[in-house]
C-alpha cells in the first residue's frame, strides 16, 4: 500500500497545534464509553461470513468474500452468508456490546484449508484499505512465510487508525497476527460479565475478555453455548467500538491505553 | 539415497505402525481423563485438502478410521482453518448443524471440544473430545489440559507423517530399496537366534562386497 510521507519532526510552533485536551485526570469507564452505543464506528469481521438478519446480528453494512484466483486473490460481493457459523457468532457478540455500530463481513474462511494463508492476507489488506475502525480477527496462521507480510499490514493498520483485535493462542506455538505489538491480542477469562476484561502484565497476550460459556449467535437464527478465545476477541472488539464511538479521535495507541486504564484489574469499575 | 538411508535407519516400515498405536493411546487417554464418550484425531491430507480419521476411541471406534471429509466442513474444519481451539455445548439443539457435526464424529454429540494440532509452523490436524459429563461446567483448566494432549498428538502425527514420507521415498527408489528396508525391519523383529544367524550372513555379504 502506498503511504503518504508523514512529517518526521515537530517545529517549535507546532506544540500548541498538537496539544491533546479533554483528558480527565482519571480515565474511568464512564468517561471512556458511558452512554456510547458504537454509533458511527465501522467494525469488520474477518471470518467465515455473517448470516445477515440474524436476530443477534441485524443488518450488515456490507459483505464481501475473498477467494484465490490465478494470480493473487479476488474480492467480490458475498451473497452466500456464513459457511460455518463462526463469523455470525463473532458479529453477534460485537452487536451485543455495541448495538449502534455498523458491521461489515469479510469472508476469508470456509473454502477449506488450502490457500487459506493468501486469502487471509488478501482479506486483511482489503479491510485495511477500506479504513474500518475495528477489525475482529478470531483466527491466526502459523506459517512464517505470511508473518512478515501480516506484520507489515498490522503496522500499516496501526498508523491508519484501524485497530486489529486478534485471538491469541493458549498453546505454546508461534502464530500470527496476535503476536505483533501493533494489534490488540485477546485471551479468555471465565467471568460471565461481558464487559469484564483484564490487562495481562505478562504479555504477549495483552488482554483477557469473556470467552467461557458464551451464548453465541448460530446459523439459522438460533443460539448455542460455546467457549474459546475466538469469542473473547469480539468482546474486546465490541468494547473498542464503544470507546471509539465516544472518542473517535483516538489512535490505536491511545485506545490501547484507555483499555489498559479501564481494565478490571487496573482502574475498571471506577 | 539420503532418504533411503534415513528410512532404513529409522526402520520406517515398522515405525508407522508404532506411531499409529501412539495416536490411539493418546485418544484413549484423553477420553478417560475427560470422562468423555469419545475422542478422535484427524489428520489433514494436504493433497486432497481433506480431514481423515487417524485414531478413534469410544463411540465410533472401528468404523471411522480412514473416513474422509472436506476440510471446509464441521467443527473440525473450522478449528483447522482458524487454528483456534473451540468448545461447543448443546449441539443437539441445532439439527442442521448436528448433521454436519455427525459427519466428523460418527454420531450426534451433545457437546465437544476441538483443538488444532500444531507442530512447528504446520497445522497437522485436529483433536476432538466428545461429550464430557453434562454436569461438569467447562473451565479454562480443561482447555489447558486439552492443549497438552494436542501437543502430544501433534508430535505423534508429525512422526507418523515422517514415516509415511520415508516409505513413499523408499517406494520411489524401487523394489530393491524396499526389499532392503524390509530386510532391516524383519531383522529388528526377528527372534534372537534367527537374528544372530541373519547378522552373520549380512556380515559375510558385507565382507564379500568390501
Amino acid at each position: 500500500m502506498d503511504e503518504s510521507l508523514p512529517a518526521w519532526s515537530m517545529p517549535a510552533e507546532a506544540a500548541k497545534k498538537i496539544s491533546i485536551g479533554d483528558w480527565p485526570e482519571q480515565v474511568t469507564r464512564d468517561w471512556a464509553w458511558g452512554g456510547a452505543t458504537g454509533k458511527g464506528v465501522r467494525v469488520c469481521i474477518l471470518d467465515s461470513g455473517i448470516e445477515a438478519g440474524h436476530p443477534l446480528v441485524g443488518e450488515l453494512e456490507g459483505a464481501v468474500a475473498v477467494a484465490r484466483d490465478e494470480e493473487d486473490v479476488a474480492v467480490a460481493e458475498d451473497a452466500e452468508g456464513d459457511l460455518c457459523g463462526h463469523g455470525t457468532a463473532c458479529a453477534g457478540i460485537v452487536r451485543s456490546l455495541a448495538p449502534g455500530c455498523s458491521i461489515y463481513s469479510v469472508r476469508v474462511l470456509g473454502a477449506g484449508f488450502k490457500g487459506s494463508g493468501p486469502v487471509l492476507l488478501g482479506g486483511l489488506r482489503w479491510a485495511v484499505e477500506q479504513g474500518f475502525d475495528v477489525v475482529n480477527m478470531s483466527l491466526s496462521t502459523t506459517k512464517r512465510q505470511f508473518a512478515e507480510l501480516l506484520h507489515e499490514l498490522a503496522d500499516t493498520a496501526y498508523f491508519r487508525r484501524t485497530v486489529l483485535v486478534a485471538s491469541a493462542h493458549n498453546m505454546p506455538v508461534e502464530s500470527y497476527p496476535w503476536r505483533f505489538s501493533s494489534v490488540i491480542s485477546v485471551g479468555s477469562h471465565e467471568d460471565p460479565d461481558p464487559q469484564t476484561f483484564f490487562y495481562n502484565p505478562n504479555p504477549p497476550v495483552e488482554f483477557f475478555g469473556r470467552g467461557v460459556g458464551v451464548e453465541i449467535a448460530w446459523l439459522g437464527g438460533g443460539t448455542i453455548r460455546s467457549s474459546g478465545n475466538s469469542f473473547a476477541t469480539p468482546h474486546i472488539a465490541g468494547i473498542c467500538a464503544l470507546i471509539l464511538s465516544k472518542h473517535p479521535e483516538l489512535t490505536p495507541f491511545q485506545l490501547k491505553n484507555v483499555l489498559y486504564l479501564t481494565a478490571n484489574n487496573v482502574g475498571g469499575g471506577r | 539415497m539420503t532418504d533411503l538411508r534415513a528410512a532404513v535407519a529409522a526402520g520406517a516400515l515398522g515405525s508407522e505402525e508404532s506411531y499409529r498405536e501412539l495416536l490411539q493411546a493418546i485418544v484413549e487417554c484423553a477420553r478417560a481423563i475427560f470422562g468423555a464418550k469419545a475422542s478422535s484425531i484427524f489428520l489433514h491430507d494436504e493433497e486432497t485438502d481433506e480431514l481423515v480419521f487417524e485414531a478413534v476411541a469410544g463411540e465410533g471406534a472401528g468404523d471411522l478410521l480412514g473416513v474422509r471429509f472436506p476440510s471446509s466442513r464441521g467443527v473440525a474444519g473450522w478449528v483447522l482453518v482458524t487454528r483456534q481451539p473451540l468448545v461447543i455445548e448443546e449441539l443437539e439443539q441445532d439439527p442442521r448443524f448436528a448433521r454436519e457435526v455427525a459427519e466428523s464424529t460418527g454420531y450426534v454429540p451433545k457437546g465437544l471440544m476441538a483443538v488444532p494440532l500444531l507442530h512447528d509452523e504446520n497445522t497437522l490436524g485436529v483433536l476432538e473430545v466428545l461429550d464430557r459429563p453434562q454436569q461438569a461446567a467447562f473451565s479454562l483448566a480443561e482447555m489447558e489440559l486439552l492443549g497438552l494432549f494436542a501437543n502430544e498428538a501433534a508430535i505423534a502425527l508429525d512422526l507418523l507423517q515422517g514415516a509415511r514420507n520415508a516409505r513413499a521415498a523408499l517406494e520411489e527408489e524401487g523394489s530393491e530399496a524396499t526389499a532392503l528396508a524390509r530386510l532391516s525391519e524383519r531383522l529388528a523383529q526377528a527372534e534372537p537366534e534367527k537374528r544372530e544367524a541373519a547378522e552373520r550372513l549380512i556380515k559375510a555379504i558385507d565382507e564379500l562386497l568390501s
